[in-house]
């Protein structure tokens, strides 16, 4: 009885701050849900800057993909890029270059990941690692490009190194470096270090006390990989693959330092259209091929972002 | 630190020497080629030497410089803010604002470069052929990499319990993000301006297309003309980020307990 009593002693109040709510001055209401939206107003400085420096340019370059140079709608830019065998064969390059640099840069990134991570936490180590990665993943570009001409090139160090000790052999002759094979290898310079960065704070993310809990329980170190840590972290990782094969698929600058002849990657190839800028509808081509970079890359980043909302599932 | 065991010694013993040797063999070849002098094997920092009267180098360091740090402004002062405030308030926003901030991965610098280079033009009523309004474009070409170093840490922390007890006990909005958020995400905040400062520095697509001398720019024309000298000058200017990069942390570590 007491406690039925308490209970509808409780809703009473309740109920009479319900009805105040849904009250019949619609003023008061107006203003409410007004102030509801004001919270809001502080991204507005973020979509601005986002917007003027980022959206407009995007709209202007895809929507001008489908407009001829009188100004009306055409489907010729898009058709001819879809249809050219050089066009499609540098997009199979460039998706080349990228899945094996994410795949590799993943992977021994990942193992760069769990190696930083069991170092001292503030120590001289990890803080001259971390540079370095800064260095190489975000800052390499051009750069990069002429560090493996210095050790691959006509005459790099290890070029000279194989042709005096070896004679010929694969080494000693630099024109790989210029190819596919030779933009894998210096991606992958960058990748690795791009790995750490990104994939760092998910690996520190792990809590010590699974560990602990695993061990005594008596579990091995493989059956913790296996069970806890490997699951917790696959979301992570995937999509640190695939933010990796995003930045293979866009970089420029090492590409662009590194081969002057030909362009075998889409990059390359649009630099060329944007050059030609003269010729008949030279830029328009580049932007269709650019539109195709774009549609390539959100794929990925979807697939990205519905990985996020596996990560974000396990930490609710 | 975690008291490593004899078998994750070996394992990282393994794991950091082959990926520090293929790391390191291109910046020991850097520096090879760059002391070489003549074919008889001697050596000489001749190149080295000749690196700072190169032809508008020191100019486009200084620029580069400048608009690092309007970078890293323009991540403390925008990105991180409006990250916490959709991350406590607006939780609906939270999804639009990650795509917003990972469109530059989807969208390339060599596509944005094309149609930014009008909106260039007309910026540059106000603010003259000055190379620093590429900051507006490179605060956002930062963003991905930014989003995600301070969304880990983010998610690490339970935000909103900290904010319901700062709020709780009385702080404002203002104090609860710089107070009490921030100091809990300072390792992802750090982390993005880290790797802003560097993107910005090594940045060279747009700058290169739009005709602006920032360091890159500068380099690559460089690699044109001298082999050895842009050999010297790119190792100079990694170990220079380097130094900046091991220098920087440091600054912001003095609240750390022990």
């Amino acid at each position: 009885m007491q406690i039925g009593q308490q209970q509808s002693a409780a809703k009473k109040p309740l109920t009479q701050i319900h009805t105040l709510e849904t009250g019949p001055s619609t003023r008061g209401a107006g203003l409410r849900r007004a102030l509801r939206g004001l919270p809001y107003l502080g991204v507005v400085p973020f979509l601005a800057l986002v917007g003027v420096f980022f959206l407009w340019p995007t709209y202007i370059v895809i929507t001008q993909a489908f407009v001829d140079d009188q100004g009306a709608f055409t489907m010729e830019y898009v058709t001819t890029v879809a249809t050219s065998e050089v066009n499609l064969n540098a997009f199979r390059n460039s998706i080349q270059v990228s899945v094996i640099t994410a795949l590799l840069g993943g992977i021994f990134g990942g193992l760069l990941s769990w190696a930083v991570a069991n170092s001292r936490r503030h120590g001289m180590f990890r803080r001259a690692t971390m540079a370095a990665s800064g260095v190489f993943a975000q800052f390499g570009g051009v750069m990069l490009a002429f560090a493996f001409l210095a050790t691959f090139g006509f005459n790099g160090l290890v070029t000279l190194f194989f042709s005096e000790n070896f004679g010929d052999s694969f080494l000693s002759n630099p024109t790989w470096l210029y190819g596919i094979w030779g933009l894998c290898v210096v991606y992958t310079f960058f990748q690795i270090p791009l790995m750490l960065i990104v994939f760092l704070p998910a690996v520190e993310g792990l809590r010590g006390e699974w560990r602990e809990a695993n061990d005594s329980l008596g579990g091995s170190t493989l059956r913790y990989w296996r069970h806890v840590g490997g699951p917790v972290l696959l979301p992570s990782f995937m999509g640190a693959i695939l933010l990796l094969f995003a930045n293979a698929f866009s970089s420029y600058a090492t590409a662009a330092a590194l081969i002057s002849q030909g362009s075998p990657i889409v990059p390359l190839q649009i630099r060329g259209a944007i050059g030609s800028e003269v010729a008949l509808g030279g830029a328009a081509f580049g932007k269709a091929l650019a539109l195709g970079m774009v549609i390539v890359v959100s794929v990925v980043m979807l697939g990205y972002v519905f990985l996020q909302r596996r990560v974000s599932r396990w930490e609710q | 630190m975690k008291k490593l065991t004899g078998i994750t010694r070996v394992w990282r013993a393994v794991i950091l020497s082959i990926i520090g040797f293929y790391m390191l063999l291109p910046i020991v070849a850097m520096a090879d080629f760059s002391t070489r002098a003549g074919a008889d094997g001697g050596r000489n920092f001749d190149s080295w030497a000749a690196i700072p009267s190169a032809p508008g180098l020191l100019e486009s360091i200084a620029v580069s410089l400048q608009l690092a740090l309007l970078a890293v402004i323009g991540i403390l002062v925008l990105l991180v803010p409006t990250m916490i405030w959709v991350h406590l308030r607006l939780p609906l926003m939270r999804r639009p604002l990650e795509v917003l901030c990972l469109l530059p991965i989807a969208i390339p610098a060599i596509v944005i470069v094309v149609g930014i280079a009008p909106i260039y033009r007309w910026l540059s009523q106000f603010f003259g052929s000055s190379p620093l309004s590429l900051a507006f474009v490179y605060t956002i070409l930062t963003f991905p990499f930014a989003y995600r170093a301070v969304n880990t840490s983010l998610r690490s922390v339970d935000v909103n319990t900290l904010a319901e007890a700062a709020r709780t006990l009385g702080a404002s909005w203002p104090r609860t993000i710089a107070g009490v958020i921030i100091p809990n995400i300072r390792a992802g905040i750090l982390g993005a301006c880290v790797i802003s400062i560097a993107l910005v520095l090594g940045e060279f697509t747009i700058s290169s297309l739009l005709n602006y001398e920032t360091m890159q720019v500068v380099i690559n024309l460089l690699g044109k003309r001298e082999g050895q000298i842009s050999v010297a000058v790119s190792l100079a200017a990694l170990i220079f980020a380097f130094v900046l990069l091991v220098a920087i942390p440091t600054s912001g570590k003095k609240q750390e307990v022990g």
